[in-house]
């Protein structure tokens, strides 16, 4: 039952000899290769990479050589860009794309010694918040198949949550990581925007994304955080700022703590079973010694439309190369250069891209710009007043993941108002840039949900820190779909 | 001028695109050499592949302060890079990363010299940084068209002049301007060929004494002076044709044909692209401290204006051939090496580099002299002028010979026995052996046809092969012939 152990564990018994990473990855892919009829977590598996570089992994541990997450396996996100792998970004567009170079995070990742199983689903270029809107099918939630694992980054949640995979790299643009993570049960953690590379991560809104990951608990989300953030010449938002020792500081005692309860998040479309959970959770830390009170964020109700202007403008650019001229999708026979656009395109991509191209296209045209782009940006700095002035008073921010549990496979596809509304704890963070997770704090009705703590710039050490205190009192974060388990 | 055209003013203000010579391109490490094989300079950012970021070049900032300085312009503490959106097979990402609202250098000016001799100030409205696009193909490719991404992603400065301008002549002289300045600051190599250096002009007429500006057609990517001038006349001869038949200037795109001498619509103003600006979310704000802004402020060159200044005070040459003579760095530094290698002839220098050495650099289109007739050469033999070893006809010969063989002027003038007679006997010999053949005019001259004066200056010099010292054999001459 080797895929109990936490990443942490894993870690440690392979440079104790306990198993070698050649036992591992052949026991995590025989589990990926079970789970995949009913999950479909994953687009692509590279077993036979996997292998060579777990055999090669033992020889360094052999040898006394290797880092922190040496023979670990672990697996990306798909819309990291790994050197001779398909990464398809969940689209059609990419369905044949094989990235000629690494992203800054998956050679990080590589250089601290993980072994990369595969490339995992998600909405396609991370536009979704339930995982159905991927070219490759829709992931299934592991605590019932018949329920979303949440999104975009469903893939990489649901495969750590059926613990096909320790851990799991995932971006966070409205919450893709923190949302999936409530909904399946697992920790994962947005750091601070600059903190991670976005290098090789296929950008949906430049401004917003940030590469996280995805793991069962705190301490591992520290371990893996460790090695994968840091400055990197190759982007030019990367925040040029030493990294701490995230797993150092995560035993840190909460005592004089002080927690702000987000008001604007005891909403009216907060689910009342799951308001009971975040009141247990917070009833926790304050028995850690953690003083309570209540804080408000004005402008924060505004973050949906604020991010549904500003995130498809960016969108709408950022998308504007894939045009089947140098790679991707090519339609068959174009007439003219027109007809190669229209169609490339037209096939390419899904309906949620498009619509999010067609609306960024709308907010950034002469005469609606002002309107809706500048508007949206100047709401956006509002609300990152809004958090300044709250972090003035507390040291974290704690609320709800999302308003519920995951719903059901088709539930909101209808009515993209609706899946929007689905974000609209989690936005908050990604519009002022500040670090933010989830960590599972109790069921409704047999589904996991999540509280989310959010800290000042890079305070990734102070909010994991946090989590990892609480994970300590509590055990949500040990249990496991029994189908997984 | 027509009578028509004269009741007119014409408006005109030029973009100018000029390629700054780094050795990288302005978001990726990838070379900017011009010539290399389609794709072969592009990398995966040029391309536009899909997670790339863009990081921006430090050396195309500096240039673009240096440009800045150089024309009085104010520097932007912090500027703002967006992205202009279209689509274009050439242009990798779908946008081109320039500067809208906050461009790096805002309201400069410069100084250009009109045909009567007086100067006229031109406003520069902005300069900004951005990437230049690749370019496509159609030749050789059977139909298909194909796209080179070598170019994209070459920083360029885009530089908008106000609409100060009011005829061909002036845009040319203000596009020359431009051209001498870019090129003294060495942030690009100027060369038009290779489209290192191109322009749009916006052209517009208005009857004279209106205020109010008339509607302007916009000449894309012209790359010559000559062109500029061309098409600039032939726009403002259509407008005006247009306007008096009863028609009206629309708002549009025009490509300039030099073949058939005429512009031609590409798009109106109702086809014309919504570019969607915004600004760039991979690149921060650009901000310059004041510490940058002095290092770029100390290390500029002197410059040309400034530079013309001082040859007329320095050298007492004319305003033209100050002018002239600083129009390059290479060449008022080549006149200057001239100049200091024969002291007390500055003026000598001035007429042999702009006379005998411009006439033989152009007659083999080459730019320079520094090769084939080094300054300390030239020098070399203006200073036998000088020191009056030959005379300047003499030197002409010399000249020839030494653009010829590459000799120095002394070896030329032993080797062929040029030097100038200045023994005043060996004249004196000379001029008795002319007077003894030539009797008949001898005596016409002495009745007092005073014209034959030149006829026996011609056969002395015909004798000596040209070698007798002028000065001297004209007063010898006036002494001997009245007998």
């Amino acid at each position: 039952m080797i895929h109990r152990n936490s990443l942490t564990q894993l870690a440690a018994g392979l440079r104790a000899g306990k198993f070698s990473s050649v036992e591992l990855v052949r026991a995590y892919l025989a589990r990926i290769e079970a789970s995949q009829p009913a999950l479909n977590a994953f687009i692509s598996v590279t077993g036979a990479q996997a292998l060579e570089a777990a055999h090669a992994a033992d020889r360094d541990i052999a040898a006394g050589r290797g880092g922190a997450l040496t023979g670990v396996p672990i697996a990306h996100k798909d819309l990291f860009c790994t050197a001779g792998v398909r990464t398809t970004c969940g689209s059609r567009m990419l369905d044949s794309f094989v990235s000629p170079y690494d992203a800054t995070v998956v050679a990080k990742l590589k250089a601290a010694g993980a072994v990369t199983l595969g490339k995992l689903n998600m909405d396609e270029f991370a536009m979704g918040s339930s995982n159905e809107t991927s070219y490759f099918g829709p992931v299934r939630n592991p605590w019932n198949p018949e329920f979303v694992p949440g999104g975009s980054s469903g893939g990489s949640a649901a495969a750590v949550a059926a613990r096909l995979v320790p851990a799991a790299t995932a971006t966070d643009t409205g919450g893709s990581i923190r949302q999936p993570a409530a909904l399946c049960g697992i920790t994962g953690i947005k750091p601070t925007y600059g903190r991670v590379s976005r290098y090789g991560m296929i950008a949906f809104a430049s401004s917003l994304d940030q590469g996280g990951v995805l793991t069962t608990s705190a301490q591992d989300a520290a371990l893996m955080l460790r090695e994968m953030a840091g400055f990197d010449p190759k982007d030019s938002t990367s925040v040029d700022a030493p990294v701490p020792d995230y797993v150092a500081e995560l035993e840190a005692p909460l005592a004089g703590l002080k927690v702000g309860l987000i008001k604007e998040f005891l909403d009216e479309g907060l689910d009342r079973e799951n308001e009971r959970r975040i009141r247990d959770a917070v009833a926790v830390l304050e028995r850690l010694g953690a003083s309570l009170c209540e804080v408000s964020l004005p402008n924060l109700p505004r973050s949906v439309p604020v991010y549904y202007v500003v995130a498809p403008a960016e969108c709408s650019s950022n998308l504007a190369r894939y045009d089947g001229v140098r790679f991707g999708h090519r339609c068959k026979d174009p007439r003219d250069l027109q007809d190669l656009y229209r169609r490339s395109r037209g096939e390419g991509f899904g309906a949620e891209v498009k619509r999010r191209i067609m609306t960024g296209t709308y907010v950034l045209s002469a005469g609606y710009y002002d309107a809706y782009y500048l508007k949206a940006q100047r709401v956006r700095q509002l609300i990152a007043a809004d958090f300044k002035h709250a972090f003035g008073e507390v040291d974290v921010l704690v609320g709800p993941t999302s308003p519920t549990a995951a719903f059901r496979v088709g539930a909101k596809t209808a009515d993209p108002i609706t899946m929007y509304l689905n974000d609209i704890y989690t936005i908050g963070a990604n519009l002022a840039g500040l670090p933010a997770l989830s960590v599972p704090c109790g069921f409704v009705e047999g589904l996991p949900v999540g509280l989310q703590i959010v800290g000042p710039h890079f305070a990734e050490a102070r909010i994991l820190n946090v989590a990892h205190r609480y994970q300590l009192e509590t055990d949500w974060h040990l249990k496991a779909p029994e189908r997984f388990s | 001028m027509s009578g028509a055209e004269s009741s007119w003013e014409t408006v005109i203000g030029l973009e100018i695109h000029a390629q700054l010579a780094t050795r990288s391109k302005i978001f990726s490490g990838a070379s900017t050499a011009y010539g290399a094989p389609p794709n072969a300079q592009a990398s995966l950012i040029d391309l536009g592949f899909p997670g790339v970021l863009p990081v921006l070049n430090g050396e195309a900032v500096r240039m673009a302060v240096r440009f800045g300085l150089a024309v009085g312009a104010r520097i932007a503490r912090q500027s703002v890079f967006a992205r202009k959106n279209y689509f274009y097979p050439d242009l990798p990402k779908g946008y081109q990363i320039s500067q809208y609202e906050l461009p790096i250098v805002a309201q400069g000016a410069l100084e250009i010299v009109l045909d009567d001799g007086r100067r006229k100030r031109i406003g520069i409205t902005r300069a900004h940084l951005e990437e230049d696009a690749g370019k496509s193909l159609h030749e050789g490719l059977g139909g298909l068209t194909g796209v080179d991404l070598n170019r994209a992603g070459t920083p360029l400065i885009e530089i908008v002049s106000e609409p100060d301008l009011r005829c061909a002549k002036e845009a040319v002289a203000y596009m020359k301007k431009v051209h001498t300045l870019v090129r003294y600051l060495e942030i690009c190599d100027g060369n038009m060929q290779e489209g290192s250096f191109r322009c749009d002009a916006n052209v517009s007429v208005r009857p004279k004494g209106s205020e109010k500006l008339g509607t302007r057609a916009e000449i894309k990517n012209i790359n010559s002076f000559r062109f500029v001038e061309k098409a600039i006349q032939y726009e403002i001869g259509r407008q005006i044709e247009l306007i008096e038949s009863g028609g009206k200037v629309v708002q549009e795109t025009r490509l300039y044909d030099p073949d058939k001498d005429e512009t031609r619509s590409m798009r109106t103003k109702e086809e014309a692209n919504d570019y969607r600006y915004f600004p760039d979310p991979d690149l921060l704000p650009l901000v310059l401290g004041e510490e940058l802004i002095e290092r770029v402020r100390k290390d500029l060159p002197e410059l040309p204006d400034e530079k013309a200044a001082r040859f007329s005070s320095q050298y007492g040459l004319s305003a033209y051939d100050a002018g002239v003579l600083t129009a390059s760095r290479d060449l008022a530094d080549y006149y200057e090496e001239v100049a200091r290698a024969v002291p007390g002839e500055p003026k000598l220098a001035a007429n042999w580099v702009m006379g005998e050495l411009a006439a033989a650099l152009n007659k083999e289109n080459l730019e320079s002299g520094s090769g084939k007739m080094p300054a300390a050469r030239l020098a070399g033999l203006l200073a036998r002028i000088a020191d009056q070893t030959i005379s300047g006809k003499i030197a002409k010969e010399v000249f020839e010979a030494m653009w010829a063989d590459g000799q120095s002027a002394d070896a030329i003038i032993e080797s062929k026995g040029l030097k100038q007679i200045t023994d005043s006997g060996a004249i004196e010999r000379a001029i008795e052996e002319v007077m003894a053949k030539n009797p008949a005019q001898l005596a016409d001259y002495r009745a007092g046809k005073d014209k034959l004066f030149g006829f026996f200056v011609g056969q002395v010099m015909k004798a000596t092969q040209g070698k007798a010292n002028p000065t001297q054999l004209n007063e010898l001459l006036k002494k001997k012939l009245p007998g």
